[in-house]
């Protein structure tokens, strides 16, 4: 008997705390609803409806795989996705070349150090697109800053229209997007140098290592997960830029500015190949998904450490 | 003798410091600053190339009202602009807050399942599923509304402001709750009386966040919103950039530019620190 009650009553508490557990069901069903009829079923859908020749009006139809073999022969969708890449890479030194500098010069609290920061990290803020049409008219020909300002001191014999041809073009959107990105990119470099433990500086000072052979033994290696987050963010929003093409260029000159995401708008949003564009989003989803996974590998904790 | 040499190394380096300091910080704000200060020319002004930037024909706030006379108007779409933002904000907010609330203190099924599905959203991009979201909206029946528009940026945010949340909440102690609860606070008034000023730092960052993406967004606003009376800034802007409204006036591009910018370098410069330790907090993880 008394054992009984022994028993039970532990039992009876159990029941009682696993089903105040419950309600925690309660508090994040918002948030997995949200998920769910925003994401994971248009996820869904995007999946479905590249299998089909969907129209805006109109019924769609199953095709099979039949848009990814049109895949294949779109060169202009695997010239939009060359220079998409292009743009990456080269958008990414230049962050890196003006982010990393920066970084350095900011890590240490020194007199003023915090007002150099706020206003290296200004233009972060602002979003991409108030930054394009900023940008538009700065490097508009006749109502800009730059091509009047070089026609003005001499530099040009006559004001040179920098959107008209793709290197100027090309470019210009490079110095733009540093000048916009950069100060985030910096912050996060920041975050990475002030983890590495002074002490290990100075027993290298100690050892008689110069400033460059420090960089490459200590900081470099320490700030493995910092630099590959850097990294990733800034490849991750390159494969994915829009807004600084779409705005500035209109993916001109010549068409030679169009991104991936910029194609797959045009066929969804323009063309109305809906179906062909949801084929399009899967292979671009593939690419981010990818190099998701390659980030994942990157930030793994380093081995032996926790 | 060595004393004196080591203090002109240092007058030296600082003096190398600040003026490289000082001239990056140009750098970085010319643009915005050249920007603000050419809205205040007279429009006639606001046609020439902006040398000097600050207005030399006198001070003028011509550039806003004709911004406000295109189309429907500057104002309609910063009132939708506000609405969106301002909406996204308080949405995300109560959803993450309770969701990192429940994922940090209650054990339930498939709890790992849906903390891992919300933040691997943060893996896809958006910009493959605009498709079928607007596809979803329609359904709905909020295609082409503010509200299908906030339900999209407030999913956005979510990956994001729920892991900030839950480890903020994972952060306050467990002791605390349980004295909350001997004198019988139920879930609700201890999460709103006794945990919401615990964890309120990070409910102002995962609101600034949202309030900057959503005021800033706009591949999905360009295709989910088709109706010029639903335009949001950024969108308007570009429409009037592009010419769709006859010549392009440079001089209310400026002035829409600039009341883009303010609100986002105003809250910025307010909340800095919340700002900084949202991206911290990603950075460190």
């Amino acid at each position: 008997m008394t054992a009984m009650t022994a028993a039970s009553a532990p039992a009876r508490s159990r029941t009682s705390a696993s089903l105040r557990q419950w309600v925690g069901l309660l508090y994040v069903l918002p948030a997995v609803a949200f998920v769910t009829v925003f994401f994971v079923i248009p996820l869904g859908m995007t999946a479905w409806m590249s299998l089909n020749n969907w129209p805006l009006m109109g019924e769609h139809a199953f095709i099979g795989f039949d848009n990814y073999v049109a895949i294949l022969r779109d060169t202009r969708f695997w010239n939009a996705l060359k220079f998409t890449f292009y743009y990456t890479v080269i958008v990414t030194i230049a962050i890196f070349a003006v982010a990393f500098p920066l970084a350095i010069f900011i890590e240490k609290p020194r007199p003023l150090t915090n007002l150099y920061r706020t206003a290296f990290f200004m233009p972060a803020v602002v979003g991409f697109a108030s930054a394009s049409l900023l940008w538009s008219w700065l490097l508009n020909v006749d109502s800009g800053l730059f091509s009047p300002a070089a026609y003005d001191l001499g530099l040009t014999e006559k004001k040179v229209n920098l959107l008209a041809t793709f290197q100027p073009a090309f470019w210009s959107i490079i110095a733009m997007v540093v000048w916009k990105v950069a100060g985030f990119t910096m912050i996060i470099l920041m975050t990475g140098l002030q983890s590495i433990p002074q002490d290990l500086q100075e027993a290298a000072v100690i050892d008689g290592a110069g400033p460059f052979a420090r960089f490459r033994a200590i900081t470099l290696p320490l700030m493995r997960r910092t630099l590959a987050l850097a990294l990733i963010l800034s490849v991750a929003g390159s494969i994915l830029a829009f807004d600084q093409f779409y705005i500035i260029l209109r993916g001109g000159p010549r068409n030679q500015t169009l991104t991936a995401v910029y194609w797959i708008f045009n066929q969804s949003f323009v063309s109305f190949k809906l179906g062909y564009g949801a084929a399009l989003s899967m292979v671009l989803l593939a690419i981010l998904v990818a190099l998701s996974l390659v980030q994942l590998w990157l930030l793994r904790k380093p081995e032996g450490l926790d | 003798m060595a004393e004196a040499m080591s203090q002109n190394r240092k007058a030296a380096f600082s003096l190398a410091r600040h003026s490289t300091g000082i001239i990056a910080s140009v750098l970085f704000l010319a643009p915005i600053v050249w920007t603000v200060l050419s809205t205040f020319k007279p429009a006639q002004e606001a046609r020439q190339p902006p040398l000097p930037p600050w207005p030399t024909t006198g001070f003028s706030v011509e550039n806003y009202e004709t911004l406000n006379a295109f189309g429907d108007g500057l104002w309609v779409s910063a009132q939708n602009s506000i609405y969106v933002s301002v909406m996204t904000v308080l949405l995300s907010v109560l959803v993450s807050v309770l969701a990192g609330y429940g994922f940090s203190r209650f054990r339930f099924p498939f709890r790992d399942f849906f903390f891992v599905l919300i933040l691997s959203t943060i893996m896809i991009p958006f910009q493959s599923i605009l498709t079928p979201i607007f596809l979803v909206l329609t359904r709905l029946g909020l295609h082409n509304t503010l509200t299908g528009l906030v339900c999209v940026y407030v999913t956005l945010q979510l990956p994001f402001s729920i892991f900030m949340m839950r480890n903020a909440f994972d952060a306050v102690p467990r002791e605390i709750e349980e004295a909350a609860r001997m004198d019988g606070a139920n879930n609700v008034t201890m999460l709103v009386k006794v945990m919401l000023p615990l964890v309120w730092p990070g409910v102002v960052t995962i609101a600034l966040f949202a309030f900057l993406g959503a005021w800033n967004e706009f591949l999905a606003a360009l295709v989910l919103m088709t109706d010029q009376s639903k335009f949001t800034l950024p969108v308007m802007m570009t429409a009037l950039q592009s010419g769709r409204f006859g010549a392009i006036d440079w001089g209310a591009v400026q002035a829409g530019v600039t009341v883009m910018m303010v609100p986002c370098l105003i809250l910025f410069l307010a909340l800095q620190r919340f700002y900084i330790r949202g991206l911290m907090a990603g950075a460190v993880k």
